[in-house]
């Protein structure tokens, strides 16, 4: 079995090479027959390495305790769906996911535009392939998953595994990720149609048309991933918080924000014709920064809680980033003909500034993010003296940010394209100004005091009321004209324009969402040493320690304190933090206790039994406010992406149809 | 042009402005990594600094009192150890335990116990090795 599974990943590396051979070669010297089998063998990669994928699953399922990879993440006490979960717990099986994602994107896109783009498919089939060969390579030669245990060149087995990372026995966790790596990998679609644009002179947008879908699902996958990263590191790491800045997680937003970025950029392009270049910069550095951040996350360059080890992939990474970077930059430098921008700016007070600004603010948070990231590295090379930044560098350059970002979200979409009169603006955002300035003055009066608290909650105001004035007044409409109830209207509306309403609701998902990082400004929290039977108090929590349990089962050891919680007088019901022991790793692990409601988080940590005191435990008590909304405003914010991608009911009217750019012009002197 | 002129005053603000959040920021979190026996050679201002040090817990050392964990960790090159006590209001990581490599951030104080306002950790050699009792099994064509 391992045989085969290894010499199918052989073959896929092999085939994957023919793929991106023929493609070229068929593209250079227009062969037909090249440029089909080329196709063919991007099916022949996603069977290889599916097969391969296939066995590495069963001989986790199986227990195949031969399997060095089997011994190291898995043992036979652990649940299945985890053993399946370890296919991406470890390094190798976790490349050997990417590979099969690639090769399945690839797939798909082969499959889907078979019979469109002739010029541009064997370009964006190479693309694809070039990253499928270095991947390939991985797992082939660096970080192979196939490797069976031996003791003096004779093939061993041992009795039981040492099990997956405890921490990563979290159903969060099972499925955090392959939705990051579906946001990673799936960005390279759209950067592939926009190289393949580039190296055949297309003229116009049609990369940025077909590559819509693309970028929106693998965005909102890459959300997807960030976020439930940010509930297993609330709800399993025990940190006490569910964003740290820690490098891997700085690395999983670079290209999520470069993402966002450029799906607000594109539509400049689409509708004005403007920004053309940075589209292209915009869509290869997410690439880039994906394909970055996995470089992060596994060579070990800047130290990290939750890095793998460290291992010799790096510069393997490293040799692809420089490659891919210097092939974008020169195609997009020796193609500038092509990319001249058809508009200009007219006005500051315009939809194209807010872009502008959007992209601008965005950009500048994501090298803050990069360089915060990379200070160690840059400082040991620059000074010879490694120096690190934390958390307040962060905070302190992005807050500012994000809350401009918020402005952004509320203004951008109300104002008009090419100029905007103070009259129209002040007609516009009349209603949310002053419900914004409202909600901050009553806040105020009662007794908040934090700057940034008190801004961002008035622009959570003033952006939620923009949106719903936007639904209100088009729905109104249409519910007068069609006779309709008002809900259903909303549904005609949004219906008719998904794009735009999609988008409204993906901003609404924001201001939700930034309700609930607001509430981090009022944090509260105490460190206790109780004896069994006794009391303490946090915020207007009664905390009562009424016992500590042990127990075991195949999986762990653990060890419970029950807390009875009772506010002004009233129980309220118990939380029983844990302490476990997993007994294949020898790893302890902490269960925090959650009490989730709307207005607070009451989170609860059973630290340890104290050392000198007989009988008592010490608990870490904290009050985390508002947490709920963020994974509230993370849902419509999914549902907002999901909105967006059904198609319109209507044509766009506006949407752009003339052929422009030097092509058409040059065709046009020609006639 | 004038309107260009407009943005490019917007554009150098809000830049200005970023840039200056970053370097104050820099400079109140900016950390030194050091080492145990650089830290203990260290004098003056080079004492006060931010740093980050890394060493082994020093087993059986770890002791809670209440809202303070003391431990020790040790430079096993040179011998070395040092005191750490932790005053940080985040739980302690999991991976943190007897031996594991634990990497703190704080200030040396005038008594040679260095206060640690946050502590990583993680176990080097975990997934490395088959853990002890059972035969030194090793993964096939392993460099280690």
């Amino acid at each position: 079995m391992e045989t085969l599974g290894a010499f199918s990943l052989l073959l896929a590396l092999c085939v994957a090479a023919y793929a991106f051979l023929s493609s070229v070669a068929g593209a250079l010297a227009n062969k037909p027959f090249l440029k089909v089998s080329g196709e063919r063998a991007v099916y022949g990669v996603f069977l290889l390495t599916t097969l391969a994928s296939g066995i590495l699953v069963a001989m986790l399922m199986t227990s195949d305790f031969r399997m060095a990879y089997v011994v190291s993440r898995s043992n036979r006490a652990m649940p299945l769906v985890y053993k399946f979960a370890a296919w991406w717990g470890g390094q190798e099986g976790s490349l050997l996911l990417w590979s099969w994602l690639l090769s399945c994107f690839s797939a798909v896109v082969v499959w889907t535009s078979r019979n469109k783009f002739r010029q541009m498919m064997p370009w964006v089939i190479a693309v694809l392939m070039f990253t499928q060969v270095f991947f390939c390579i991985l797992n082939v030669f660096v970080e192979p998953p196939f490797q069976v245990l031996t003791v003096s060149k004779g093939v061993t087995s041992v009795p039981d595994g040492q099990g997956l990372n405890p921490l990563l026995q979290y159903w969060l966790m099972a499925i955090h990720p392959p939705a990051l790596y579906l946001g990673y990998v799936g960005f390279i679609v759209p950067f592939a149609f926009a190289m393949a644009s580039l190296i055949t002179r297309q003229p116009g947008e049609a990369w940025i048309h077909t590559t819509r879908k693309w970028s929106l699902i693998t965005w909102g996958f890459q959300s997807m991933g960030i976020m439930l990263g940010q509930g297993w590191a609330y709800a399993v790491l025990g940190w006490g918080g569910y964003w740290g800045w820690d490098p891997v997680e700085n690395a999983s937003l670079l290209p999520w924000i470069t993402a966002t970025a450029f799906l607000h950029s594109v539509m400049m392009q689409e509708k004005k014709g403007m920004m053309k270049v940075w589209n292209m910069v915009l869509v290869s550095a997410t690439f880039l920064l994906c394909i970055f951040g996995t470089f992060l996350t596994r060579s070990g360059v800047v130290s990290s809680v939750h890095a793998f080890a460290q291992s010799s992939l790096g510069a393997w990474f490293l040799g692809f980033l420089v490659i891919a970077t210097s092939f974008t930059a020169w195609l997009i430098l020796t193609r500038l003909d092509y990319l001249k921008s058809e508009a200009q700016l007219e006005s500051v007070l315009s939809r194209e500034s807010s872009f502008l600004f959007n992209n601008l603010i965005l950009l500048a948070s994501c090298f803050a993010v990069l360089w915060g990231t990379m200070f160690p590295v840059i400082t040991e090379y620059v000074m010879g003296e490694k120096i690190t930044v934390g958390a307040p560098f962060f905070n302190k350059v992005n807050i500012p940010i994000g809350l401009f970002l918020l402005l952004l979200t509320g203004v951008g979409p109300l104002i008009a394209w090419r100029r905007s009169s103070w009259e129209s603006l002040k007609r516009a955002f009349r209603w949310p100004t002053l419900g914004g300035l409202a909600l901050a003055a009553v806040l105020l009066a009662f007794g908040v005091r934090h700057f940034y608290a008190l801004v961002s909650f008035g622009l959570c105001a003033f952006v939620a009321i923009t949106v719903v004035m936007e639904f209100w007044k088009g729905s109104r409409a249409i519910a007068l004209k069609n006779n309709m109830n008002l809900l259903r209207a909303m549904v005609e509306l949004t219906h008719r324009n998904t794009r735009r309403y999609g988008g409204y609701l993906v901003h609404m998902g924001i201001v939700i969402m930034f309700i609930g990082y607001t509430g981090a400004a009022f944090n509260k929290d105490t460190t206790k040493e109780v004896k069994i039977g006794d009391r303490f108090t946090l915020g207007s929590y009664d905390l009562h320690v009424k016992q500590v349990n042990d127990g075991e089962n195949d999986n762990y050891v653990w060890q419970r304190a029950t807390i009875a919680i009772f506010k002004h007088g009233a129980f309220l019901g118990e939380l029983s933090p844990e302490r476990r022991v997993y007994k294949a790793s020898e790893q302890p692990t902490s269960e925090v206790a959650i009490r989730r409601r709307l207005n607070e988080d009451l989170y609860l940590n059973f630290a340890s039994m104290s050392q000198q005191t007989e009988r008592a435990a010490i608990i870490q008590a904290y009050i985390f406010p508002l947490v709920s909304w963020i994974w509230i405003g993370f849902y419509v914010l999914m549902a907002g992406t999901m909105v967006c991608l059904i198609p319109s009911k209507v044509k766009l009217a506006y949407a752009k149809t003339e052929v422009v750019g030097v092509y058409a012009r040059e065709t046009a002197k020609a006639k | 042009m004038k309107t260009y002129a407009r943005f490019a005053v917007l554009v150098v603000a809000i830049i200005g402005t970023l840039v200056w959040l970053a370097a104050s920021g820099i400079s109140e979190s900016k950390t030194y990594y050091k080492t145990i026996s650089e830290l203990k050679s260290a004098s003056g201002a080079e004492a006060a600094k931010r740093v980050r040090v890394t060493g082994d817990v020093v087993p059986g050392s770890i002791r809670r009192e209440g809202e303070r964990v003391h431990f020790v960790i040790c430079e096993k090159e040179r011998n070395l150890t040092l005191n750490v006590v932790y005053t940080g209001k985040d739980p302690l990581p999991d991976t943190f335990r007897d031996s594991a490599q634990a990497m703190a951030d704080g200030k040396m104080s005038a008594d040679g116990t260095f206060h640690a306002s946050s502590i990583a950790a993680k176990c080097p050699s975990k997934y490395e090795a088959a853990p002890g009792g059972k035969p030194a099994a090793r993964p096939l064509n392993s460099q280690s």
